[in-house]
């Protein structure tokens, strides 16, 4: 405590001085100080920003074009899922940007490691997806089950711990990257079309399918599952009472059992693995995993289904600690963030973009239309590594943009029987 | 006096590090296991909770088993090879230069990680992979053996490949201090040579299997990562429970697993320092 305060001292001299300089520099080098950077151009070269998060996000050609664009370094770590809530809550002090998964958020943020931000000096605040904000697409539309972003985005002064059940001006986390998911097949091993979710325990694929050992995303396709085959109806999806943990796990350990299920994957790479060998041939998975797998010359699609998605999104929260210049840096950083360069990044690779519409003026004709409009690409489809991922006349798997996200059955979530959803998920592995 | 006095001193430094670093933050994961927890704190509590849901929970008990399984299986097979390998190492290698070149060749495997080594076998075994191609294109079967990998054949093979040196190495090591004339005699007095290996060698190891063994059975014990690649997460040993509990920020359960795991390693251990003694072998 003593300590954080002796830190906001020097921070708040160090900034008043930063100031102080502002003015003398602002004559003396404007024309050098172009673009978005508000924070005086020379002090702002020695910041650097600890930002951790999933491997999804967490990208060095982001941190390069931020050191580029804006001049301060941006210092990249990429950890699985679980390992950011466990680093985010116990170690607060060894980041300053925490980028996040809003179900995670749910149990990150009540812990007080971080600060919510003013969104009055978010500049494109209004070009943000209203699914971030109010949780509809477009006005009306219904709100899908689970931890719907907008339900956790919120705070109702910079110092609550609890989430605002409305729009507020203090945000929780700046959104970045969301998508919706469904399950990856093989279509040259299925022998046959898929349509909806219950097809993973269609007895023909025994030994032959997987789903992820992530608990809460795993008994979120396994209720996808469940609801599709018409054994279980939920309530809440993302919010499951007891009885309704219960069945979904029996039915899970049924087919666990019978042999339904190859293998259970942790990792990204574990889920390309499976599918690339055919030791699966139907399993839940992540659309650039189902990318990592095409870029092998194997056949793989992100197959759309009749029950809808299961979608996840992601933001970047400010560590606690944070004041000062580096405050200003990260708010510099997220301006920069919604501003295009890193949507169109995103959007190329498959996910979606917070501000969809910024993002257009950084991809070309072609690239908007294949990944946000679903139209046919007219020319090869290129990934932000120069692989060609697409040819001419390839359409997405799921269509546009509003048909997928338009299509999300549940967020991902974390339950309030957060605790025995984790014991009866034990229990299934353990089985 | 002051000579005892400099053996304290001595003997301080590492008392200093097996403090810190061992003794001080297992009294942590005790001190935890009875704390509380919900989703994203844990908080300082006297409560039996943790355990009395870890000791009748079935899950556990199934974990204990499954755990048990692998450790007798893959000490059993450990054994067999690495006695076999040991023995020829000390008995028919005649010269010293064989024995160290041949010890060498079996721990050229350790120049790669422990991890690594275990991840090569999933391609191998994998329904498309080279064994079964093999088996295929010689028409020894007509579909594929799907046991070869994710079941516990594969999690028991990973083992026994990794684990068969540490008990090679101890094995080897009593029964070069055999006294060689201690068989001659055996011999002249009419023993058969099965009579000469269960009656002579094997009493003579025993201190060396006692310590192959506690290295297998602590090691497959303490194990998550070996079990959860290669049973592709089908199978739970205690270890998984724990780091699964781990991953899940829930670290009251997880110590409180822990520390029933570490008391029953140490009973077993308890039980088989009785067969040897370890200051005099090692």
């Amino acid at each position: 405590m003593v300590k954080e305060t002796k830190k906001g001292g020097k921070m708040s001299r160090r900034s008043f001085l930063g100031k102080a300089a502002v003015a003398t520099a602002a004559v003396a080098a404007a024309p050098v100080i172009t673009g978005f950077p508000t924070v005086w151009a020379q002090n702002i070269k020695n910041i650097k920003l600890r930002q951790f998060g999933t491997g999804t996000a967490s990208v060095n050609a982001i941190a390069e074009k931020v050191k580029a664009d804006l001049g301060f370094t941006i210092e990249m770590t990429a950890l699985d899922s679980d390992a950011v809530v466990q680093r985010a809550v116990t170690q607060p002090k060894s980041y300053d940007i925490a980028d996040i998964e809003y179900w995670v958020c749910k149990k990150v943020y009540p812990s007080g490691v971080i600060q919510p931000m003013d969104t009055s000096k978010i500049k494109l605040y209004d070009k943000i997806s209203p699914l971030f904000k109010t949780g509809q697409l477009t006005p009306g539309a219904d709100i899908a089950q689970g931890t719907a972003p907008h339900t956790v985005g919120f705070v109702e002064k910079n110092e609550d711990t609890a989430f605002a059940k409305r729009e507020t001006q203090w945000m929780t986390l700046i959104p970045t990257i969301y998508n919706a998911d469904t399950l990856g097949i093989r279509p040259d091993l299925v022998g046959r079309p898929i349509t909806n979710w219950r097809d993973i325990m269609d007895p023909a694929f025994k030994g032959k399918t997987s789903i992820l050992n992530i608990p809460s995303i795993g008994i979120m396709d396994a209720a996808m599952i469940c609801e599709s085959m018409g054994v279980i109806k939920y309530g809440d999806k993302g919010n499951m009472t007891r009885d309704e943990i219960d069945k979904t796990i029996e039915v899970l350990k049924k087919a666990k059992k019978d042999g339904q299920f190859r293998a259970f994957w942790k990792s990204f790479d574990e889920s390309v693995n499976l599918m690339s060998s055919g030791e699966v041939v139907i399993q839940s998975m992540w659309s650039p995993a189902v990318a990592a797998v095409r870029a092998k010359g194997i056949p793989c699609k992100y197959q759309p289904l009749e029950e809808g998605y299961r979608a996840w999104g992601g933001g970047l929260g400010i560590a606690r600690h944070l004041s000062g210049l580096e405050l200003d840096a990260v708010y510099e950083y997220f301006n920069w963030y919604i501003s295009g360069w890193a949507g169109a990044y995103l959007n190329r690779q498959g996910y979606y973009s917070a501000a969809p519409e910024t993002s257009k003026q950084y991809m070309s004709e072609n690239e908007w239309g294949y990944w946000m409009e679903g139209k046919k690409a007219s020319a090869d489809i290129v990934s932000p590594e120069g692989v060609t991922m697409e040819k001419k006349g390839a359409v997405r798997d799921g269509g546009s943009y509003d048909e997928r996200m338009g299509h999300v059955a549940c967020w991902n979530s974390v339950m309030d029987e957060n605790k025995y959803m984790i014991r009866k998920w034990n229990e299934f592995i353990a089985s | 006096m002051t000579q005892s006095r400099f053996s304290y001193l001595q003997a301080f430094p590492l008392f200093a590090i097996m403090l810190v670093f061992l003794v001080i933050p297992t009294v942590m994961i005790v001190a935890v296991s009875f704390w509380d927890y919900n989703a994203f704190s844990i908080i300082p509590d006297f409560i039996w909770d943790n355990y009395d849901f870890l000791l009748t929970s079935s899950v556990t008990w199934r974990a204990y088993g499954t755990t048990f399984f692998y450790a007798l299986t893959s000490w059993a097979l450990t054994l067999v090879i690495g006695f076999t390998a040991a023995y020829y190492m000390a008995f028919h290698l005649r010269t010293t230069k064989s024995q160290t070149i041949c010890f060498l060749l079996a721990t050229i495997p350790f120049l790669t990680s422990n991890i690594i080594r275990m991840i090569s076998w999933i391609p191998l075994l994998g329904r498309n992979g080279l064994v079964n191609q093999a088996l295929l294109s010689l028409g020894l079967i007509d579909n594929p053996l799907e046991f070869l990998l994710y079941s516990d054949f594969s999690v028991i093979l990973a083992f026994v490949h990794l684990y068969t040196l540490f008990m090679v190495v101890p094995i080897f090591n009593s029964m070069m201090r055999i006294d060689r004339k201690l068989i001659e005699a055996a011999i002249d007095a009419g023993a058969s040579p099965v009579q000469v290996l269960t009656q002579v060698i094997i009493p003579l190891s025993k201190s060396g299997i006692t310590i192959g063994t506690i290295f297998v059975f602590t090691l497959v014990m303490g194990d998550f990562i070996t079990v959860r690649l290669m049973s592709g997460g089908l199978s739970a040993s205690v270890g998984v429970l724990i780091y699964n509990e781990i991953t899940l920020l829930q670290y009251p359960a997880a110590a409180a697993g822990a520390v029933t795991l570490l008391l029953t390693v140490l009973m077993m251990l308890a039980i088989l320092f009785r067969f040897a003694n370890i200051r005099e072998d090692l």
